[in-house]
């Protein structure tokens, strides 16, 4: 039984030398492959008198279980290892920043009336465009402001011809759709608008979005109770709102709506004035001459409108503080906005 | 329009501060801009008497004054030539502080003491009449101070007032409105008549009824024009922003300040006739007040007299025939012009007077008499003189009518949504002058002939919605019944295109519509662009006939702010054509202009600069939303702006929908960008449009690759290979790939080695390796027969 004792210790050493998985492969071929030594110590049974062979067999059979466990165990170690070090050898800087990991994005302009307009499209608006170079029956006669009205002074009106305008708000669209379409309409129209004024807080072209509800019981309380829920969900918080009476020639009654000022929270700063509010837009129930020369019957329908700046909203939203920047196009400033 | 609280309150005199009243203002739709305190910019300064006058004994042009101040007398030296013995004036005693941090000192003027200072106005920025010393009325009480007796202390309130409410360019009319605000009645006690003195009229001839439905006149002789304006209205007409001329002139100021009524005096003896209320005769000519000299125009209503016109009617008096220092005798002028007429002929004369703005808005039709009156008891009191009696032309037909208006009940109801009581409504509209009528529904209301802009029932509603408290009515959410809205799927949404773009590293711009003509000349000489008649500047009068001169000056903005990559879009109109008529196209572009390095400066990347086939690749990026980019297609062509040899017209289906390619170099020289552009502009509409995904079956049987390399003359498209290749290889050619193009070694000059990688496929079975050599050989004669192309090795 020593033959087999040695062995073992040999085999046990042998082991132990092992760095990797060749070597223990040529191990595991040397005791236990066809030719190797508990092999063979098996096949030298036969020279034992019968009585010792069971128990030498299964001695030398619970030896090479033993070495075999053992070889595995050596090999599941040594591929741990393997991986470990492959892992080790391969790490990197995840700090790094990734390729080509630039985004562009999108005007403050633009994406103030992609939120507008989608507020009001997730209730059911259409939204509508329309031509910018208008003639003026669109953009005046049709919104009840004839020819001498004093209300065409207030729109510094960029004239191409005596009698095409660019468009000085987006109106000429909710008289378009009026003119081809039947009630009820609920749209907003967004675009481009013009005025021949340029100071530092008017540019001669901005942005405007206006809405247009027409139906059979449209009221002043429907007109308050959509401005005010418009100007909560764009502001993300509960503001206070007042309606003052103003002139519109296209609605009657008219208003001005004035939002407590966002930025002092209605305390008086410079922003506002010192008056703790902002005119935010401006609103009002559809004048019926407007309707008159849209062909909708004043008796049987009423109607909202409300319209407003884009820039003046986003400078409020973002906190910009000069208009003019947003046509500047610098892209230190449009690289904020993403 | 700037009000004094003070003025205000002798109409109307609510118990609540001016603050209040003027959130009340702003509420009733006539917004305060803002609130101005009127303060004495010194101390000190009391009513002072001139007990005596002596001369000084070392200077000529010195007095020396005895002052008493209410409690004692004071020895004051003084310069001005108008100090006078029992006169009353502003007396700065010792210790007081004038405007410009000024303080009076006991001094000694040559010699003499001086225990104090004796004022003129402008000394104490009162007024700018430096004649000398500021003359107080006789009945000054001595020994108050200053600021009490002037009142000084009181708030100028500045209203923004709309075009709707002429009515509202007085105290009277900011009265009504403050009065009905709080319940309250105007104290407008009616001016009594003066009963004339002189028989004297004027003749008068109103020729143009139409235009002047009402002119009222009355001679006053004898006044003393020399008299000056007292004090109290001097301090009025300062507070409302208006300058002191003279007595006569600072009347009608005042009236018209008070009553809304704007008035004209004439110097009697300048007149000859009579007083003809005409239409210029084209060619005619007046000198008007302000220095001026006009040639009118035909239909320019004028007041004339025998000689020729003397004022621009309603607008502004002539030179000649206005109160001087030597008049005596005045022909006074309170008249209605029809205000449309009216605000025509101020804006074609560029002139905006205080009282155009109130003839063009709309006056009392009936408040001429009141305001002639008015102005007459005034002048009376102040220049004396011998009243005439008034005459008065009017033409009813063409005076204002005053329609009635029907108000119902229930549009109240439809439009506030409240029941609004009876009483509240006649309240409401009964302050503000309506006449009413009970009807069965409603009302029928007649406005008062201040108002001009109630014409129907609308109106009538704002009236008691804004007295009422917009604030005041409910508020609620509209309710419609809940309906699906179309939305086709093959239209693809410009917000998912602008994000595709983002998404590829690009910023959006907004840029004007409007550019330089000459950057219309340089990127689309053969387009007429539309140019406007009145631009804001000249390098900004042509409407733009493309986005990329926008773009590319944008760009180059940048560039000169030390950026080097940029990447930018933008989409919106471009305007091509005739400005008259139908004649201008509008068409939605969708354009990019891109400089610059390709990636951003990294640890990873080098620092090769963009060229076309970035910006094309990006094009194709957007046309593949469209599921169908190989409809798109591009074709070698020129184009004025662009580079010749790397331009190119982008096609869909074989229409042109525009261009893409890289910024001519003389161009890119005279807009001084130091790096070469790329850019691409489109209709918009081509790239919304979408093809719906179809479904086809998936195979499952193995696909072949086989690579081949031909070599063909290098000004051959690669383009036009493909096509043929895919038009020849067969419908098991399910993939086709360029995967190199080589030049060099090995290749002949002029030629270049296409690299081309066909995968086959059949949908139903495996397939035969002679098909597939049958279909290259195929592909490889047609190309050698098209484009004399050999096979590689």
């Amino acid at each position: 039984m020593s033959d087999l004792e040695n062995i073992l210790g040999a085999a046990r050493s042998a082991l132990a030398e092992v760095s990797d998985l060749d070597e223990l492969d040529q191990v595991r071929v040397r005791y236990l492959g066809k030719k190797g030594e508990l092999t063979q110590l098996l096949k030298s049974l036969g020279k034992l008198p019968a009585e010792e062979r069971p128990a030498a067999g299964q001695a030398i059979n619970a030896a090479k279980q033993q070495l075999s466990e053992s070889i595995n165990q050596h090999r599941d170690d040594l591929q741990a290892l393997a991986v470990a070090n492959q892992l080790k050898a391969e790490a990197i800087d995840v700090t790094l920043p990734g390729r080509a990991a630039g985004s562009g994005g999108i005007h403050p302009v633009t994406r103030t009336m992609e939120r507008i307009e989608s507020f009001f499209s997730g209730i059911g608006f259409d939204v509508v465009e329309g031509p910018e170079i208008e003639d003026d029956y669109h953009n005046f006669e049709a919104l009840n402001i004839p020819a001498h009205h004093p209300a065409r002074a207030m729109h510094d009106t960029f004239y191409i011809s005596e009698h095409t305008v660019l468009r000085t708000h987006t109106s000429p669209v909710q008289v378009r759709v009026m003119e081809s379409g039947e009630p009820p309409i609920r749209i907003i129209c967004p675009g481009r608008v013009y005025r021949c004024d340029s100071d530092v807080t008017h540019t001669p072209m901005f942005h405007q979005v206006e809405g247009l509800v027409v139906d059979t019981d449209v009221s002043f309380p429907d007109l308050k109770g959509m401005v005010e829920q418009f100007l909560k969900v764009f502001f993300e918080k509960p503001l206070g709102v007042r309606f003052r009476p103003s002139y519109f020639p296209f609605t009657e009654p008219s208003a001005e709506v004035d939002i407590e000022c966002v930025i002092c929270g209605g305390e008086g700063c410079r922003v506002c004035k010192q008056t703790g509010w902002l005119e935010i837009m401006g609103c009002g129930m559809v004048h019926p001459r407007v309707f008159e020369h849209s062909g909708i019957d004043t008796e049987k329908y009423t109607g909202l409108a409300f319209g407003m700046g884009v820039e003046r909203l986003a400078m409020l939203r973002y906190g910009v503080n000069d208009l003019r920047l947003f046509f500047e196009n610098d892209l230190q400033f449009l690289q904020q906005f993403r | 329009m700037k009000v004094n609280e003070q003025w205000l309150r002798e109409w109307v005199d609510p118990s609540v501060a001016v603050e209040e009243m003027a959130e009340q203002l702003t509420m009733a739709g006539l917004e305060v801009d803002a609130l101005d305190r009127v303060e004495a910019g010194f101390s000190g300064v009391v009513v002072g008497e001139i007990r005596s006058v002596a001369a000084h004994p070392d200077a000529e042009k010195l007095r020396v004054c005895q002052v008493y101040d209410g409690s004692g007398e004071f020895q004051v030296v003084c310069g001005a030539a108008n100090a006078a013995e029992g006169m009353r004036v502003p007396f700065a005693r010792v210790g007081a502080i004038l405007p410009g941090e000024l303080k009076i000192k006991k001094a000694k003027l040559r010699g003499v003491e001086s225990l104090g200072m004796l004022c003129g106005g402008p000394e104490l920025e009162l007024s700018d009449d430096d004649s000398g010393l500021m003359a107080l009325p006789g009945d000054a009480p001595v020994g108050v101070m200053l600021e009490d007796y002037l009142g000084l202390n009181d708030t100028v309130i500045e209203l923004d007032i709309t075009p709707n409410r002429g009515d509202c360019f007085s105290v009277l009319g900011i009265a009504r409105e403050v009065a009905v605000m709080n319940d309250q009645a105007v104290d407008a006690a009616d001016v009594t008549p003066t009963a004339s003195v002189i028989d004297d009229r004027f003749p008068l001839d109103v020729q143009a009824p139409e235009n002047c439905p009402r002119y009222c006149g009355r001679v006053v002789r004898d006044i003393d024009i020399s008299v000056a304006t007292p004090i109290w209205m001097q301090e009025k007409l300062r507070r409302a922003g208006l300058r002191s001329i003279d007595a006569v002139v600072d009347i009608t100021n005042y009236v018209l300040l008070e009553l809304g009524q704007p008035m004209h005096a004439f110097d009697l003896q300048q007149l000859q006739g009579g007083i003809v209320v005409r239409h210029a005769v084209a060619g005619e000519e007046i000198a008007l007040l302000d220095g001026s000299k006009l040639a009118l125009e035909q239909d320019t209503l004028v007041i004339a007299d025998g000689r020729g016109p003397l004022a621009l009617a309603g607008i502004m008096g002539g030179q000649d025939s206005g109160v001087s220092a030597g008049t005596r005798d005045i022909l006074l002028e309170s008249a209605f012009f029809a205000p449309l007429p009216l605000a025509g002929q101020a804006r074609r004369y560029g002139l905006h007077t205080d009282s155009s703005l109130r003839f063009e808005r709309g006056v009392d039709s009936t408040g001429q008499r009141r305001a002639i009156e008015r102005a007459t008891e005034i002048l009376l009191e102040i220049t004396g003189g011998t009243p005439g009696p008034v005459f008065e032309f009017a033409s009813e037909a063409h005076l204002p009518r005053r329609g009635k208006v029907h108000l119902r009940k229930e549009r109240i109801r439809k439009y506030l949504g409240l029941d609004l009581d009876e009483k509240t409504v006649e309240r409401i509209l009964g302050q503000l002058g309506f006449g009413l009528e009970r009807q069965e529904d409603g009302w029928l209301t007649t406005a008062p002939p201040w108002r001009f802009d109630i014409e129907i029932e609308a109106d009538l509603l704002e009236e008691v919605a804004r007295v009422y408290g917009y604030n005041r009515l409910p508020s609620r959410s509209l309710s419609v019944p809940l309906q699906l809205k179309a939305r086709p799927e093959s239209q693809l949404r410009v917000e998912d295109i602008r994000r595709q773009l983002v998404a590829r590293d690009y910023q959006e711009a907004i840029t004007y519509s409007f550019i330089d003509p000459v950057l219309v000349e340089m990127f689309t000489p053969d387009q007429q662009a539309v140019m406007l008649a009145n631009p804001i500047a000249s390098d900004m009068a042509a409407m733009r006939t493309s986005l990329l001169p926008g773009l590319v000056t944008t760009l180059a903005y940048n560039s000169n702010r030390q950026q080097h990559r940029i990447r930018l879009f933008e989409t919106g109109l471009r305007f091509i054509g005739e400005a008259e008529g139908e004649g201008v196209a509008q068409t939605p572009m969708l354009a990019a202009a891109i400089c610059g390095p390709r990636y951003r400066e990294s640890w990873d990347s080098g620092q090769e600069t963009v060229d076309f086939f970035d910006i094309k690749g990006d094009l194709q990026a957007v046309l593949a939303m469209t599921g169908q980019g190989e409809e798109f297609s591009v074709e070698a062509a020129v184009h004025p702006a662009l580079h010749d040899g790397q331009s190119a017209r982008i096609l869909f289906q074989g229409q042109a929908v525009g261009w893409i390619g890289s910024l001519h170099p003389r161009l890119q020289a005279e807009l001084d960008l130091a790096q070469p552009v790329y850019l691409f502009e489109l209709k918009l509409d081509a790239v919304t449009r979408a093809r719906l995904p179809r479904f086809a079956e998936l195979s499952r049987f193995p696909e072949v690759r086989r690579d081949i390399a031909v070599v063909v003359d290098e000004a051959v498209p690669v383009d036009l290979v493909l096509k043929s290749i895919l038009a020849t290889a067969g419908e098991n050619l399910h993939d086709l790939t360029l995967f190199d193009i080589y030049q060099g070694k090995g290749i002949e000059k002029q030629r270049k080695s296409l690299a081309l990688g066909l995968t086959y496929r059949h949908q139903s079975r495996t397939l035969k390796d002679s098909e597939i050599t049958e279909s290259i050989e195929r592909v490889v004669d047609t190309l050698k027969s098209q484009f004399d192309a050999l096979l590689r090795d």
